[in-house]
């Protein structure tokens, strides 16, 4: 079958999803089994289209409604990179529709199945639609349906107040973006003449002077909303736990890394212009962000918050890869810049299987708990190992540790900034590749510590609430694509070096490098020869012959020892869980320590039995914060800007009918005298 | 090649052997230094071996991850030692060649470990771990950092080769090392539990990081984490010299080099364990807080070193 044909009916069942669902709006949970169930074919269908793709070698395009009287065709053109990226979009959507059939009981009877169906679909669908076009028209309005949909479905839980709140901030934030790149979009139309990203790319070389750095900038701040890059992340942490689970995986995992897919195709075919200066700026963003991002996350204690602040703190990361990337190619070193731009694509496609797997056990855990809280949890293991050894899966793999697929692109990243030290290209960008080094250690220490916190605090342990205590296993609908999910990190991750990288390299040097380099990875082009192996596989392999030879071992010197289960050492009196150390106090060490960056409040207020000797305390709360930087400094001066202009503008709102006839007829003047000028 | 499998089946079973020693060693030291006699050097070698065959008592709160991460810790330790050459800076056939991935496979021994403090779900168990996960996190971004300045000097991540190559590099290309050196040995002690990061030694809330999370550990399974620690003691050892020192190790597979390759680590790691037990001995107990200053203090040294490498 041809591609086209399989593109024609992803779409199409992605339509018979939606249009279901709103036929058979009294019938919920109807309307959300036919929804979810055809966007699991849809999904299937746009695998099947990802992998025609790649086996033709050559991009797919065509013209999906070849109607007459339509002047701008919907074009839909498929090549090796959008396809790649169709594919991970097609497995994501599918494991998290699967879990969805099951997890949407939370909401049956409190809000319609129906709704959430229809607006699940569309987005779905835009999903696809955005990595399947490059003509600006066509990806501008499935851009646009992308963020509307999504903000349907973060509001989808629409009593709750800080929902809407949520909601509204997304949809402010998403749509300045959307603005940002239209109107970078229909600049480079304009003074190109060419309205698909290839066409303009080719032409786009002779624009000079400010317009190409302008149009740069409206896309980095256009995209890095999307993308979520600090500062432009503040809607993230509020957006993504609003939505259902699965949404937020879908979010997390893939919305937001199609705006990193943008941003690769904007610098290395819309803007293929490679200034250094563009390059060092995506790496710093990118370093601020992951360190940045992994700070916050460890000062939270809303899972899906703490989830959302790492999805930052991994597109500072996958960032260091592009931008280096941008960089290694403004120099001419183009053999590091694939080795930069495979690090930061590998990224992108390891943290949305990761992060996905981590987003849909958190909503496992909520399925159950019916909480957010993560001080709420505690000693889940044993009432959902499967949940918790999933997700331990997921903590191990974005933790960047071997022999997940964290570990594999985290790997990379570290090597591009090694070649990039020690090859010597000029004070100025080793001064940054040393910085960016030290910012992705970092990073990847804080990322363990928080999930070592995120996972000890709520599997491990005695149960702190009621809830936690009597939470059982989930039904397997929501098991089978985590599951799924681990098993791709792990392999992933094992097969990356002999299959992963490979392919992804061959990919992107077609793509965005346009030359072939044959003596990948050793690199022998460079200036001084630079080699290095991956040995995942091994790892892995040698991780388990080790552990089973380690097991025998120790069970033929010691013999057979008797294992007696007792209280643990408790000083005397009953342990409680209130002894346990909570998520707060955990990262409470690293949070003093980075309080000049975090700047920390904390508020102590105490009630006394006797008010006026003050001996007896009858309570003591605590309450820590944050000072949050962004509001204060960025976006209250913003906001309070537009609001004094709106102000000024509104003079001229009197509300006599007079008054606006005379606007009317200066306004015709004015366009008559332009138009007969 | 019968003389590489032998030597890759030695580097793995060199550092679980030698490890306890060096343990031993050190507690040694200290005594002297205190004016005690102390326990013999072989002391460790009794202990692992007496717990192998006692009974455990286990937390009833306690997991598999409890019970699983002795294991885990062990064989990630142990598969990142076998990595880092020790007589012989060739011929090993040992795979997990990768700086980067010993840094990592360490990291994967201190996540589990953390995890199985938290496990218990006791007050000790929990800050231990939190303490543990802070001081490695600094630490992770010392030693990268240090890795960064030794794959500058020697344009390779593997440590096979970067040994080859800084012992054949005259001195001026490797003096900005000293450096990443001293860096190096700030996190040989934050890594490996030892003042003025943590007290090996005592089991006070006040001090404890390392041992707060093993407390509810008996039996075989303390054995294992016991023995884990003194690997990677070992292997941090082990590096120190082979990265920064690395004269007079076996570059080529005959007899007589492989001799003299086990004289000049011998003596050099007696060197170096007289060093750290001379900090030990010497140096205080830091507050908790003020252990970040020292890790940012190793990053930045090491930062110099690359510097003073490019320019």
């Amino acid at each position: 079958m041809s591609a086209q044909f399989l593109y024609t009916i992803t779409l199409i069942f992605f339509g018979a999803g939606a249009l279901g669902a709103a036929l058979l709006y009294t019938q919920g949970r109807y309307a959300h089994y036919w929804a979810h169930g055809f966007v699991m074919i849809a999904s299937v269908s746009a695998l099947l289209t990802g992998v025609s793709v790649l086996k033709q070698g050559v991009p797919v395009q065509f013209n999906l409604l070849p109607l007459k009287g339509i002047t701008i065709p919907f074009l839909v053109s498929i090549d090796a990179f959008s396809a790649v990226f169709m594919m991970l979009i097609a497995v994501l959507t599918f494991c998290a529709s699967w879990y969805g059939l099951a997890y949407m009981k939370h909401y049956e009877g409190r809000y319609s199945l129906a709704r959430f169906g229809v607006w699940y679909a569309i987005f779905t669908a835009s999903l696809v639609g955005v990595v399947s076009t490059q003509s600006i028209f066509t990806f501008l309005w499935w851009w646009e349906v992308m963020s509307l949909s999504s903000y349907f479905l973060v509001t989808y839980d629409y009593r709750d107040e800080k929902n809407m709140h949520a909601g509204t901030l997304y949809l402010v934030m998403t749509q300045i973006g959307t603005a940002c790149i239209a109107a970078a979009m229909l600049l480079m139309a304009l003074s190109t003449g060419a309205l698909d990203f290839a066409s303009i790319g080719s032409v786009s070389a002779n624009l000079t002077g400010w317009f190409p750095h302008l149009v740069f900038a409206l896309f980095l701040i256009g995209f890095g909303i999307k993308a979520g890059i600090i500062p432009l992340h503040v809607w993230l942490p509020e957006a993504h736990p609003a939505a259902p689970s699965h949404v937020s995986a879908l979010m997390s995992g893939v919305m937001i890394k199609l705006a990193i897919y943008m941003l690769v195709r904007v610098m290395f075919e819309i803007l293929p212009f490679f200034h250094l200066w563009w390059g060092i700026i995506i790496v710093i963003i990118g370093a601020v962000s992951a360190l940045l991002g992994v700070l916050y996350a460890l000062t939270e204690h809303d899972m899906k918050r703490l989830l959302a602040y790492h999805s930052v703190e991994n597109i500072g990361i996958i960032l260091l890869g592009v931008g280096s990337a941008v960089m290694f190619k403004s120099m001419g070193f183009d053999a590091l810049a694939l080795l930069a731009l495979v690090a930061g694509v590998f990224h992108t496609v390891n943290h949305a299987l990761f992060k996905s797997l981590l987003f849909l056990g958190s909503g496992a855990v909520f399925f159950k708990t019916h909480t957010r809280d993560i001080e709420k949890y505690g000693g889940l293991i044993k009432h959902m190992p499967w949940t918790a050894a999933l997700f331990l899966v997921g903590a191990v793999a974005i933790s960047g540790l071997p022999p997940f697929n964290g570990f594999a692109s985290e790997w990379l990243t570290f090597q591009t900034m090694f070649a990039g030290v020690a090859v010597g290209l000029g004070m100025k960008v080793q001064f940054l590749w040393i910085g960016a080094t030290v910012a992705l250690a970092l990073t990847s220490g804080l990322a363990a510590a928080c999930f070592v916190k995120a996972f000890g605090v709520t599997f491990l342990g005695k149960p702190r609430t009621k809830e936690a205590k009597s939470a059982t296993e989930v039904p397997f609908t929501m098991i089978g694509p985590m599951l799924v999910l681990a098993v791709l990190c792990l392999m992933f991750g094992v097969f990356a070096s002999s299959s992963v990288i490979p392919y992804l390299s061959a990919v992107l040097q077609n793509f965005a490098l346009a030359t072939s380099i044959t003596s990948w990875p050793t690199l022998a082009s460079m200036p001084t020869p630079w080699a290095f192996e991956l040995s995942n596989l091994w790892a892995f392999v040698i991780l388990l012959a080790l552990g089973v030879l380690t097991v025998l071992f120790v069970r033929v010197w010691g013999g057979k020892r008797k294992v007696t289960r007792n209280i643990p050492w408790d000083c005397g009196v009953d342990l409680t869980p209130r002894m346990e150390i909570s998520a707060s106090s955990f990262s409470r060490s690293l949070i003093t320590m980075f309080k000049g960056i975090l700047r920390p409040t904390k508020q102590t207020e105490i009630a006394y039995h006797d008010s006026e000797m003050r001996y007896f305390v009858s309570s003591h709360t605590v309450n820590l914060h944050l000072h949050d930087v962004y509001a204060v400094y960025l976006y209250r001066p913003i906001s309070r800007f537009v609001l004094w202009g709106s102000g000024r503008v509104k003079r001229i709102q009197s509300g006599v009918l007079n008054a606006y006839i005379l606007y009317i007829v200066i306004a015709v003047i004015i366009l008559l005298v332009v138009a007969l000028r | 090649m019968t003389t590489r499998i032998l030597l890759t089946i030695l580097q793995i079973l060199m550092a679980p052997v030698i490890a306890p020693l060096c343990v031993g060693i050190i507690r040694k030291g200290k005594a002297f230094m205190q004016n005690r006699k102390g326990a013999s050097i072989f002391q460790p070698y009794r202990d692992i071996a007496k717990l192998m065959h006692k009974d455990e008592v286990i937390a009833h709160e306690a997991s598999w991850i409890f019970r699983a991460a002795p294991y885990i810790v062990f064989v990630a330790t142990l598969s990142a030692a076998a990595a880092v050459p020790i007589i012989s800076g060739v011929g090993t056939l040992w795979p997990l060649g990768d700086i980067v991935m010993v840094v990592y496979l360490l990291a994967l021994a201190t996540f589990f470990l953390a995890l199985a403090g938290l496990d218990v779900g006791t007050a000790f168990g929990g800050t231990g771990a939190s303490r543990e996960m802070t001081m490695a996190a600094l630490a992770e971004g010392g030693m990268m950092t240090v890795v960064l300045s030794v794959v500058t000097v020697a344009h390779s991540a593997n440590i096979t080769d970067i040994t080859s190559i800084i012992s054949q590099a005259n001195f001026f290309t490797i003096a900005p090392l000293f450096l990443a050196f001293a860096a190096f040995i700030i996190v040989l002690l934050c890594e490996n539990a030892r003042y003025p990061f943590d007290n090996p030694a005592t089991h006070l809330e006040l001090t404890m990081i390392h041992e707060a999370m093993i407390l509810e550990y008996s039996g075989k399974r303390l054995a294992l984490m016991e023995w884990a620690a003194s690997i990677k003691l070992f292997l941090f050892i082990a590096l120190a010299i082979n990265l920064f020192f690395p004269w007079g190790i076996a570059t080529t597979l005959t007899f007589s080099a492989l001799l003299v390759g086990i004289a000049v680590f011998a003596i050099k790691a007696l060197v170096m364990l007289f060093v750290i037990t001379f900090v030990e001995s010497w140096m205080p107990k830091l507050r908790f807080f003020r252990l970040p200053d020292l890790l940012f203090t190793a990053i930045v040294m090491a930062a110099i070193s690359i510097l003073i490498t490019v320019l």
